[in-house]
C-alpha cells in the first residue's frame, strides 16, 4: 500500500471506530440495572475516616486543620467517584440505572462488555499504519504531504485538509499511537464495571482522531482544528464522572482556560495569514524572513499562548491538576502523554518563526523555567497521587519550553518523546494502584503495596528512575540534554534552576513511590485484603511501556547532544539555526561535540548526582526518618516554614486568586451589565412606549365629544388670532 | 423548466396551503397539521431546485417580471442570486422544522396557527426574492405581523407585553424605511429617469451624500432592529421568551436574517458611500454586540433568554463581517447567518423540548438531565459546540472568517470579537453543566420520573439541523462557492472607483 494511503488512514481508523461506538456501542455493552455495589464500598470507606490514621509522619506540618486543607479530595477515588460523588446524592428512586456506578457487588450478575473491540481493533491497525509510516519516514528518509480535499476557500483564503508528514510529525507519531493503543488496552481493564463503557471508548477514538489531525496537519488551521477538537475531547473525557460536581467543573475549567490560550493562538494564525496570504508551513516558514522583527515577534507570542494553555504552562496551567477528576486512563493519555504535548509540538513546529523573534524565545524560555521550578515546588507537597503526577507534567513540560527558548528544539522533542512513554507509565501505574488500592488516591492512606502489587511496582519504579533522571533510564538523556544544551548555549542561570528541579523532580517522585509502595499500609485494614494486583490487560500496558522508558534515551540519545534522533530532526529544525545561543557561550565559541571527559561527561555526572541526592533525601524522610520532613519545615528560618507549606499545599493560592478575579469578578461584571440591559437600555425604550401613552393620553383629554368644549376651543384661538393681528401685525 | 415560475410558486405554496385550510374543519387538528406541512414541503422540495442556480451565470437568475402597478413604476420582479438561494433554503427548512416541530405542543387554535405560520413564510421567503423595492417593502410587512399574532396568541404569560413591543420597534424601523425607498425612487426619478421601484435600476446611481446620510440612516434602522444590533436589541428577549418554541425557531432562524440580508442587498449597494462612512461606528457597535451580549447572556437565569443574548452576540459578528467590506469578512457574515439559523434555531428547538414537559425554563431548576435523557443531552451537546464555534461544526467557518476579515480591517478589532472564544465557552457550558451535569435540583426531582428523551417528531425536527451542523463544517465549500459572486459584487460595489465615502457628518 502507498504510504500516503496509509498517511490518510491513520486518522480516518479512530474515526470510524468513534462513529462506530456512537452508533452501536450502547447495543454491545449490557450492564445490569442492580449492579451497584456501593454499599459496601461506602462502609469501608466511611471505616477509614472512622480509624484514626496516623499520617502525621508525612505532613510536615501536623495540624488539625492542615488535613482538611491538604486531601480536599480524599476519598473521591477514581473509579469510586460516581459511587460516592452521586449514589448517595440521588435517592435511590431516581436513580434509572443509566447512570454510572463503581464494581460490581460480588455475586451479583456480571456485565458484559463488547463495545471496545471494533475502537481497540481499528486503534491497533492504526498503530501497525503508524509505525510503518514512522519507518517510512526516519529511516526512509522521506518527507509525504497528502491532500485530501479542499476545506475553506474564500477568495484569497484557501485552506486544504491535507497532511504533512516529516520527522517531527513522525516523532510525535510514535508516542500518540504507541500510548494511544495501549491506553485503549489498559482502559478495557480499567473501565470495567463503567456504565459509560462504551461512551469512554468512543471519546477515547474521537480523541485519538483529532490529535493524529493535530500533529500531522499541513497547516496552521489545520492544527488549530485539531488543537479545538482535543480540547472537546479533554472536556468530555474530564468530565465523563459528570455527576460528579468536581469532575462537571473541572470539564468546563479545562475547556474555559484553554480558550483563553486559544484566543491568542488564533489571532496569531490571523496574523500570519494577513500578512503573508499563506498558512501552509512551508511557505509560511519559507517566507517569515520577508517580514519585520516586531510582526514576527507579536505572531510568535500569540501562537505562544496558544501553547501555555495548552500545555499547562504559567499562567495558563491551573487546569491540568483540575483535570485529574477525569479517568486515570484519560491522565495517562492526554494530560500526559498526548494532548498536553501540543504546546510543545506547535513551537516546535513553528520554530522558524520563533527563530526570527529572540524576545519570544526569552519569553518561551523564561515562562519555562519559571514553571518547572513552580510547578515542582507544588508537587512536593501533594498527597493525592495524581496531582503529584500532574504536577510533575506540568513541570516536565515546562523543561520542553524552556529547551524551545534556547533554542534546543531537539532536545526539547527528546525529552517530548521519552516524557511521553515514561508518564504515560506513571499515570496507568497510578491507575492501577488507585485501583488495586479500593479507590484510594491519597498517599497517606497507602503504603506497602508492593507487597501485593508486584509488576505495578516494578514498573513504576523503572517510571521514577526515568523521571528522576537516573543514568541508563529515558529521562536522564533527554533531561540532561536540556540541561547541558542550556550550559552550553550561555544560560548559567537557567542550568542552575534546571539543576534544583531535577533534584525537587527526583525528590518528589520517590516521596510517592516510597508513600505507595514502602513503609507499612496505612489505609483501613478491611481493605488490605483486598489490595490486589490489576487485571492483565492493565498490567501488559505497563510491562510493554517499561521497554522505551529503559530504552529511548540508550537508543536515541547516545552520544548526548548527538544521537540519533538529532539526525532524524536535522531536517526540521534546519532553518531555526543558531537561535537562542548566547554570545559568548561555549556553542558560540564553536565547541558542538560532547567529550566524555570534559564538560559534557561533568554535567552529565552532576545531573546524575542530583537524582540520586533526591532519591536519597526521600529515602531518608519516607523510609527511614519519617519524622525528619517536618522537623526540616520547623528549621526553615524566621519561622517560614510552616507558611511556605501552606502556599505549596495550596498551589500557592493561584485558583483562588482566579477565581475570585475571573470567576467572580466576571459575573460581577455580567450582572451589572445586565442591570444596564434591563434598566437603561430597556428602560429607554418602555419610556418611549410610556412617553408616547402619556402624551396621547393628555391630549386625549381635550377630545371630550362635547360642542360646548369645542366653540370654547373656537372662540379661544379666535381671540388669540384678533389679539396677535391686533398686537404684531398692526 | 422555462417558463415556470419557480419562484412564486416557492413563496407561493404556503398561501395555497393557508387556503386550503380555509375548507377543513378546524376541529380536525389531523388534517391541519399534515395540510401545514405538505405545503411546506413542496415549498421546500421547489427550493432544492435552486440549486440548479449557476454561480458563474447572469446576476439574478429564476427571475419573474410582470407589471404591478404602472402607474408608479412598481412592478412584480423576482429574481435569485447566491445569497438569496442559500436564505431561501434556509428558511423553507427551517419551516419545515418548525411546522414538524409544533405537531404535538401546538394544541389550541390549531387552525388558525398554522395559517399564520404559513403566512409567515410567505413575508420571509418574499423578502429574500423580491427585486423590487415596494414588493420587497410589501412581503418585509407580510413577514412582521403573522409573528404578532404567533407571540401573542400561542405565547407564554408576558405574551402581550413581548409582541406589542416586537411590532412597534419593528414597526418603527419599517416605517422609516419606506420613507427612504421612496427618497431613494424620488432622487432617481426626478434626475431625468422614469419612475421605477426596481432594484437593479436603482442600484449604481449617484445618489446626493446627504440622501445617502439620511436613506441609510433609515434602512440602517429598520435592519439593525431586525438583527438587532445593540443598543436596539431589548425586544428580542422578550419576543423569544414568550414566543412559543415553533416562533422563536423562525424568529431566531430567519427572521433576524431578514435585517442581515437587508443590509447586504440594499444598505451597501444602493448607498456606498454613505455604507463607507458609517462602517466605523457599525462595526464598533458590532464589537459591542459581540461581547456585550455574551456576557449578558452568561448570567440569564432563564434558558430561551440565555439563548436569546447569545443571538445577540452571534449577530453582532454577521454586522462585523459586513461592514469591513472584504471577502472573508462578508463570506463568514453570511456564513454565520446560516449557521446561526441552524444552531440557534435546533437550540431553540432543543429548549422547547424540556419546557414541553416540565413547562418551565430556569437553568437553576435543572440539573443532571445527562443521566435520565442522555440522547437529549447529547444533541443538546452537539449545537452548544456548534454554537461556541468549535471547528468541524457549522459555527466556525462563519465566526472565523468574520474575524479573519476584520483582521484585515484593524487587528485590534479582531482582538476584540475573538474574546469571544472565551465569552461563549463561559456562558454555553457554564449552562451545560448547571443542566446536564451534577445531580438533579429538588425542583427537577418531582419530574424525573416522567422525564422522557426526545420522541419521535422532535428526532425527526432535529435530524437535518443536525447534519446540517456536520455537513457544514466539515464541507462548506458549496456554500461558499454560492455566495462567492454575491460578495464580490458587493465589494466592488462599495469598493468602486470614486467612492470613498463622504466626510464625518459632524
Amino acid at each position: 500500500m502507498p504510504i500516503e494511503l496509509l498517511i490518510a488512514l491513520i486518522p480516518a481508523l479512530p474515526l470510524a471506530g468513534f462513529l462506530f461506538a456512537v452508533l452501536v456501542g450502547a447495543r454491545l455493552d449490557h450492564v445490569p440495572i442492580h449492579g451497584h455495589g456501593h454499599a459496601d464500598r461506602d462502609k469501608h470507606t466511611d471505616a477509614r475516616h472512622a480509624g484514626a490514621v496516623d499520617d502525621s509522619a508525612f505532613r510536615g506540618v501536623p495540624s488539625e486543620e492542615e488535613q482538611a486543607a491538604t486531601s480536599p479530595h480524599a476519598g473521591h477515588a477514581d473509579d469510586l467517584a460516581n459511587a460516592e460523588g452521586a449514589a448517595g446524592v440521588i435517592p435511590a428512586e431516581l436513580n434509572d440505572g443509566l447512570g454510572q456506578s463503581g464494581h460490581v457487588t460480588p455475586g451479583a450478575e456480571r456485565p458484559r462488555y463488547r463495545s471496545w473491540i471494533v475502537p481497540t481493533g481499528l486503534v491497533g491497525l492504526m498503530w501497525i499504519f503508524s509505525m510503518i509510516v514512522f519507518a517510512a519516514v526516519i529511516f526512509g528518509g522521506n518527507e509525504y504531504e497528502v491532500t485530501i480535499y479542499e476545506w475553506i476557500a474564500s477568495g484569497d483564503f484557501v485552506i486544504n485538509i491535507s497532511f504533512l508528514v516529516d520527522g517531527l510529525t513522525a516523532m510525535l507519531l510514535l508516542v500518540v499511537s504507541t500510548v494511544g493503543f495501549l491506553v485503549h488496552v489498559y482502559s478495557i481493564g480499567y473501565m470495567d464495571g463503567d456504565r459509560g463503557f462504551w461512551r469512554f471508548f468512543a471519546y477515547l477514538n474521537l480523541f485519538m482522531f483529532s490529535m493524529l489531525l493535530l500533529i500531522a496537519g499541513d497547516n496552521f488551521l489545520m492544527l488549530y482544528v485539531g488543537w479545538e477538537a482535543v480540547g472537546l475531547c479533554s472536556y468530555a473525557l474530564i468530565g465523563f464522572w459528570y455527576k460528579k460536581p468536581s469532575a462537571a467543573g473541572a470539564a468546563k475549567k479545562a475547556f474555559i482556560v484553554n480558550r483563553v490560550g486559544d484566543l491568542g493562538f488564533g489571532l496569531g494564525i490571523m496574523m500570519i495569514w494577513v500578512n503573508l496570504e499563506t498558512l501552509s508551513f512551508r511557505e509560511v516558514f519559507a517566507q517569515i524572513g520577508t517580514l519585520d522583527e516586531a510582526t514576527i515577534t507579536v505572531i510568535a507570542l500569540l501562537l505562544f499562548a496558544g501553547a501555555v494553555g495548552k500545555s499547562a504552562q504559567f499562567p495558563l496551567h491551573v487546569w491540568l491538576p483540575d483535570a485529574m477528576e477525569g479517568p486515570t486512563p484519560v491522565s495517562a493519555l492526554i494530560h500526559a502523554a498526548t494532548m498536553v504535548n501540543a504546546g510543545v509540538y506547535l513551537v516546535a513546529r513553528a520554530n522558524p518563526i520563533f527563530a526570527e523573534a529572540p524576545v519570544a524565545m526569552w519569553t518561551v524560555a523564561i515562562i519555562g523555567v519559571f514553571t518547572a521550578i513552580f510547578a515542582a515546588a507544588i508537587a512536593l507537597t501533594q498527597n493525592d497521587i495524581k496531582k503529584v503526577l500532574a504536577y510533575s507534567t506540568v513541570s516536565q513540560l515546562a523543561y520542553m519550553f524552556f529547551a524551545l527558548g534556547i533554542g534546543a528544539w531537539t532536545a526539547a522533542i527528546f525529552h517530548l518523546v521519552s516524557h511521553g512513554f515514561f508518564k504515560g507509565l506513571l499515570f496507568m501505574g497510578s491507575g492501577s494502584v488507585i485501583h488495586g488500592a479500593g479507590g484510594e488516591q491519597d498517599m497517606r492512606f497507602m503504603g506497602n503495596l508492593r507487597a501485593r502489587m508486584r509488576w505495578t511496582y516494578l514498573t513504576m519504579v523503572v517510571g521514577s528512575l526515568a523521571l528522576a533522571g537516573i543514568p541508563i533510564f529515558a529521562g536522564f538523556f533527554s533531561k540532561d540534554e536540556i540541561l547541558a544544551e542550556a550550559f552550553n548555549r550561555g544560560y548559567g542561570v537557567f542550568y542552575l534552576v534546571g539543576i534544583v528541579v531535577a533534584f525537587m523532580t527526583a525528590f518528589y517522585t520517590f516521596r510517592m513511590i516510597f508513600m505507595t509502595f514502602w513503609g507499612t499500609w496505612r489505609g483501613p485494614k478491611a481493605a488490605w485484603d483486598r489490595v490486589h494486583e490489576s487485571a492483565p490487560t492493565m498490567v501488559a500496558p505497563l510491562l510493554i511501556l517499561s521497554v522505551p522508558t529503559v530504552l529511548v534515551g540508550l537508543l536515541l540519545g547516545i552520544p548526548p547532544e548527538g544521537g540519533l534522533i538529532h539526525g532524524w530532526l536535522e531536517e526540521v529544525f534546519h532553518d531555526a539555526g543558531e537561535a537562542g545561543v548566547l554570545p559568548g557561550s561555549i556553542v558560540a565559541g564553536g565547541h558542538h561535540d560532547f567529550e566524555l571527559f570534559g564538560i559534557g561527561g561533568l554535567l552529565l555526572l552532576v545531573g546524575a548526582a542530583v537524582g540520586v541526592a533526591g532519591i536519597a533525601l526521600a529515602y531518608r524522610w519516607y523510609v527511614q526518618r519519617p519524622e525528619s520532613a517536618g522537623r526540616f519545615v520547623g528549621r526553615i528560618p524566621l519561622g517560614l516554614g510552616p507558611g511556605m507549606y501552606r502556599a505549596s499545599v495550596n498551589k500557592y493560592y493561584v485558583d483562588d486568586i482566579y477565581q475570585l478575579v475571573w470567576s467572580r469578578g466576571g459575573v460581577l461584571l455580567s450582572n451589572a451589565l445586565w442591570w444596564f440591559d434591563a434598566k437603561v437600555i430597556d428602560g429607554a425604550v418602555n419610556g418611549a412606549g410610556w412617553l408616547a401613552r402619556t402624551i396621547g393620553g393628555g391630549l386625549r383629554r381635550t377630545q371630550t365629544g362635547r360642542v360646548e368644549n369645542y366653540g370654547l376651543g373656537i372662540a379661544a384661538g379666535l381671540a388669540v388670532v384678533l389679539l396677535v393681528y391686533a398686537t404684531v401685525v398692526r | 423548466m422555462d417558463g415556470f415560475p419557480l419562484l412564486s410558486a416557492i413563496v407561493f405554496s404556503p398561501v395555497i396551503g393557508a387556503l386550503i385550510l380555509l375548507f377543513v374543519p378546524g376541529t380536525n387538528h389531523r388534517a391541519v397539521r399534515w395540510i401545514a406541512l405538505g405545503a411546506v414541503l413542496v415549498s421546500f422540495a421547489l427550493s432544492l431546485l435552486l440549486l440548479g442556480y449557476d454561480p458563474a451565470g447572469s446576476e439574478f437568475q429564476f427571475r419573474e417580471d410582470l407589471p404591478w402597478i404602472d402607474a408608479f413604476g412598481i412592478r412584480y420582479t423576482l429574481g435569485v442570486d447566491g445569497l438569496s438561494v442559500v436564505l431561501v433554503m434556509l428558511t423553507t427548512l427551517l419551516s419545515v422544522v418548525a411546522i414538524v416541530y409544533s405537531w404535538e405542543p401546538i394544541q389550541t387554535k390549531v387552525k388558525a396557527y398554522y395559517a399564520t405560520m404559513l403566512l409567515l413564510m410567505v413575508g420571509m421567503l418574499g423578502v429574500f426574492v423580491a427585486l423590487d423595492l415596494f414588493l420587497f417593502y410589501v412581503f418585509w410587512e407580510v413577514s412582521l405581523f403573522p409573528m404578532y399574532f404567533v407571540i401573542g396568541i400561542w405565547g407564554g404569560p408576558q405574551r402581550i407585553y413581548a409582541t406589542v413591543k416586537f411590532v412597534l420597534y419593528t414597526l418603527v424601523g419599517s416605517l422609516l424605511m419606506l420613507v427612504a425607498i421612496l427618497a431613494v425612487v424620488i432622487a432617481h426619478a426626478a434626475s431625468g429617469n422614469s419612475l421605477t421601484f426596481s432594484y437593479e435600476a436603482l442600484r449604481g446611481f449617484a445618489y446626493t451624500d446627504s440622501l445617502q446620510a439620511l436613506a441609510f440612516v433609515a434602512f440602517f434602522l429598520a435592519f439593525a432592529i431586525k438583527v438587532p444590533m445593540w443598543p436596539l436589541h431589548t425586544w428580542l428577549p422578550d419576543a423569544h421568551v414568550e414566543a412559543p418554541t415553533a416562533g422563536s425557531i423562525i424568529l431566531a432562524g430567519v427572521l433576524l436574517k431578514l435585517g442581515g440580508y437587508g443590509f447586504l442587498r440594499y444598505n451597501l449597494p444602493l448607498l456606498p458611500d454613505a455604507a463607507i462612512s458609517f462602517a466605523p461606528i457599525i462595526i464598533g457597535l458590532a464589537v459591542i454586540a459581540i461581547i456585550y451580549g455574551g456576557l449578558v447572556a452568561m448570567v440569564q437565569p432563564d434558558l430561551k433568554k440565555l439563548v436569546a443574548y447569545s443571538s445577540v452576540s452571534h449577530m453582532g459578528f454577521v454586522m462585523l463581517g459586513t461592514f469591513v467590506f472584504n471577502e472573508q469578512g462578508l463570506q463568514g457574515a453570511i456564513y454565520q447567518m446560516i449557521s446561526h439559523g441552524i444552531t440557534t434555531g435546533a437550540l431553540f428547538l432543543l429548549v422547547g423540548v424540556i419546557y414541553e414537559q416540565t413547562h418551565d425554563r430556569q437553568i437553576a431548576h435543572m440539573g443532571g438531565l445527562n443521566a435520565r435523557v442522555p440522547r437529549y443531552a447529547a444533541m443538546f451537546g452537539l449545537f452548544t459546540f456548534a454554537s461556541i464555534g468549535l471547528p468541524g461544526l457549522s459555527g466556525f467557518v462563519g465566526e472565523f472568517l468574520v474575524i479573519l476579515g476584520a483582521f484585515r480591517y484593524n487587528g485590534l478589532v479582531a482582538a476584540a470579537a475573538m474574546v469571544v472564544v472565551i465569552i461563549s465557552a463561559v456562558y454555553m457550558l457554564w449552562m451545560f453543566q448547571r443542566v446536564f451535569f451534577s445531580v438533579p435540583s429538588d425542583w427537577m426531582r418531582k419530574w424525573w420520573p416522567s422525564l422522557r428523551d426526545m420522541n419521535r417528531t422532535e428526532w425527526i425536527a432535529l435530524a437535518p439541523l443536525a447534519v446540517l451542523a456536520v455537513v457544514l463544517g466539515v464541507y462548506p465549500g458549496p456554500v461558499l462557492d454560492m455566495i462567492s459572486v454575491p460578495v464580490d459584487r458587493i465589494i466592488e460595489a462599495v469598493n468602486g472607483a470614486g467612492l470613498t465615502g463622504f466626510g464625518p457628518l459632524w
